[in-house]
């Protein structure tokens, strides 16, 4: 396939940048709202930042939708589990958005163990005039109080305040690495290793476990759930993939706890096919379900697939997303690279996929031209508003102008988390603890 | 551009290439198996792994395992580890794997399995638990010494069917395994008790060996 997507269009209008890079500044979640107006980034550090897209205004027409920071706040702690003596990390594995139901705005975030619901406000306007506290508010001494006052509510300066309005913990005995938020928006679910539970918003202390893939012994383990997702619409479905390649549809109706092996989709596997490292490739890595269509999509170390439902035994389509690895995936396996866990995207109408690469690269595919297109988020290359230029990476043989060898990439500047904004072609990339955002060329 | 002899040089190298695959095709396995048993080590010695991780390098151990005994490989990558000392990671690796069902019913088929033994000795097995608790055999003398203490009398004839020379780590693992290969097909053996120890449990274990 040619990487031959006309990029001119995608101009980079935001670029923000941690110039002092630690681990905990390393992102490890990125979703934009429901509206694409919000954009919140988890990291390893058990923060939260939310950034905002800016009002157009018609004085300063290039500045149209920039994403600013809106609020930032300390989601989770590190902690430390006596029982076992292990520390539980603070790093924020994923965050989810709730349909925005009144003036604030609701998020989930999650670490290896404990979910978090977390309320976004806005506050302009303070009560003041208390009788029984002064402005500070401290008591006043009962003495001093002669008369009565009706408090008022006077302008101040806008405060955006994020207050943990549930704690949903002591779940899971393995690492959550999904969550996602039911259709009928009163329940969520979070997936670890083994198990699948099912909350409801407003219970902390339940919660029903809707799979459990957990073997009587435990050395007879050899599958995990790598990736779980609610279906947009039927609120009884939900699919989830495993480290064997295999994605799972279950229906919550057919069964209370899904235990066996129901529907689920794998393409067979290749007798040929010696490969042992081709096989721990397979493992899928996302799985996300198309908002229009009854499709799905999964990421696997090499490939995105989409799947019909319909179709059990093979993907109606596959993307190469570096191919060129192939022959690398030895080595790949020696520096654990092999068990990245990349996460792709669909675009608001499930036309084009995204998702990440090495080398600080990320893939994008239209499904419908079949066109692909390798993009770079470097703060070398890329000023804000410059326009991205496609890469390619070249295998053996001579290496032209523009084009990079496989040898020569970096595999420690992974992107692993993307977002696309839910209605227009905005995009936000997380590059280790750099976050770009790149949108369309405006007009 | 090239001439036709340039290609033809090509392809013959391309064949010597190939003519040369196959040993080096073990080569690359055997590595790709000591790295994984490496990482698997390493794996247990953290109190709590990734399990996706730890659970795909140990089907990539069993897998490769699984092969080599196909293609009879397999004594002999591990046979002189067992020679000598046995380096106890390789001990630990190999015997947890070995517990698995899918490399204990590939390691049955196998002509030095011992002779089947009846449902009924099965099941009297099966309501033996298997490893009493945190203790784990450390050394291979350990490991005869809890099989025959597990099931007194079948320690003969578990190693019945095996020459007297196969008294080494091979043998020993096959054995266990078959043994308990067969404990899982015997139905009065189902779901023994005493099986399900947690992952925490083997952390525990070899942290013990760890520390030993």
């Amino acid at each position: 396939m040619e990487e031959d997507i006309d990029t001119r269009k995608i101009n980079n209008s935001f670029l923000r940048d941690h110039s002092y890079a630690t681990e905990a500044d390393i992102i490890s979640a990125v979703e934009f709202n429901h509206t694409g107006e919000l954009l919140a980034t988890g990291d390893k550090g058990g923060r939260v930042v939310i950034f905002q897209r800016e009002q157009e205004s018609k004085n300063q027409v290039h500045r149209r939708g920039e994403y600013n920071v809106y609020s930032t706040f300390q989601s989770h702690e590190p902690e430390f589990d006596y029982l076992k003596s292990l520390e539980i990390e603070e790093k924020i594995n994923k965050i989810r958005w709730l349909p925005q139901q009144n003036a604030a705005y609701f998020l989930l975030s999650t670490n290896d163990k404990t979910v978090k619901l977390w309320k976004v406000s806005e506050r302009d306007k303070r009560p003041e005039g208390y009788n029984l506290k002064d402005e500070e508010g401290r008591l006043r001494d009962p003495a001093t109080i002669t008369t009565l006052r009706v408090p008022v509510l006077r302008p101040m300066d806008l405060m955006v305040e994020a207050t943990p309005r549930r704690v949903f913990a002591n779940a899971h005995t393995y690492h959550i690495n999904s969550i996602s938020v039911n259709s009928d928006y009163e329940t969520y679910m979070s997936a670890d290793d083994l198990r699948i539970n099912l909350w409801n918003f407003e219970i902390t202390n339940q919660s029903f476990n809707i799979a459990d893939i957990k073997p009587a012994n435990m050395e007879e383990l050899t599958e995990v759930i790598t990736a779980a997702e609610f279906h947009p619409h039927h609120c009884n479905t939900f699919v989830y993939s495993s480290s064997k390649g295999t994605i799972r549809l279950c229906d919550m109706r057919a069964s209370a706890c899904v235990t066996g092996t129901p529907n689920f989709l794998k393409e067979p596997e290749d007798p040929s096919n010696r490969s042992f490292s081709l096989k721990l490739s397979s493992s899928i890595s996302d799985v996300k379900f198309s908002q229009q269509w009854e499709d799905i999509m999964t990421r696997d170390y090499l490939t995105v697939k989409v799947w019909d439902l319909n179709m059990e035994n093979r993907p109606i389509e596959t993307y190469q997303v570096h191919n060129y690895l192939r022959s690398k995936l030895c080595s790949l396996y020696e520096n654990d690279c092999i068990f990245d866990k990349f996460e792709c995207v669909w675009n608001g109408s499930d036309s084009v996929i995204m998702t990440g690469s090495y080398n600080n690269f990320f893939r994008m595919f239209d499904r419908n031209t079949k066109r692909d297109v390798t993009l770079e988020a470097s703060r070398e290359n890329s000023k804000p508003r410059a326009i991205l230029k496609p890469r390619k990476v070249c295998v053996g043989g001579k290496r032209r102008k523009d084009e990079i060898s496989v040898d020569s990439l970096d595999f420690s500047k992974k992107i692993l988390h993307t977002a696309w904004h839910p209605s227009e072609n905005i995009i936000a990339v997380a590059a280790t603890n750099n976050l770009y955002i790149f949108q369309d060329k405006v007009n | 551009m090239f001439a036709r002899g340039l290609k033809r040089k090509y392809a013959e190298a391309q064949e010597a290439q190939e003519a040369a695959a196959v040993p080096a095709y073990g080569l690359q396995r055997q590595s790709l198996l000591d790295m994984s048993l490496v990482k698997l080590q390493l794996c247990h010695m953290l109190v709590e792994p990734n399990l996706c991780r730890s659970v795909l390098i140990a089907n990539t151990v069993r897998q490769i395992q699984e092969e080599m005994s196909q293609d009879g490989s397999w004594r002999g990558a591990v046979a002189p580890q067992a020679a000598g000392r046995a380096p106890l990671e390789r001990l630990v690796s190999t015997e947890l794997l070995c517990r698995s069902g899918t490399a204990a019913s590939e390691l049955c088929a196998r002509p030095t399995a011992p002779a089947p033994r009846g449902p009924k000795s099965g099941g009297d097995e099966g309501a033996d638990p298997r490893g009493d608790g945190g203790r784990v055999p450390t050394s291979l003398d350990q490991i005869l010494e809890t099989l025959e203490r597990r099931s007194p009398g079948s320690g003969d004839e578990l190693f019945a069917a095996v020459d007297g020379s196969y008294y080494d780590l091979d043998a020993v693992l096959t054995g266990a395994a078959a043994h308990e290969g067969l404990e899982a097909l015997s139905p009065a053996a189902a779901a023994p008790p005493g099986c399900k120890s947690d992952l925490g449990e083997r952390d525990h274990v070899v942290e013990i060996l760890v520390e030993a």
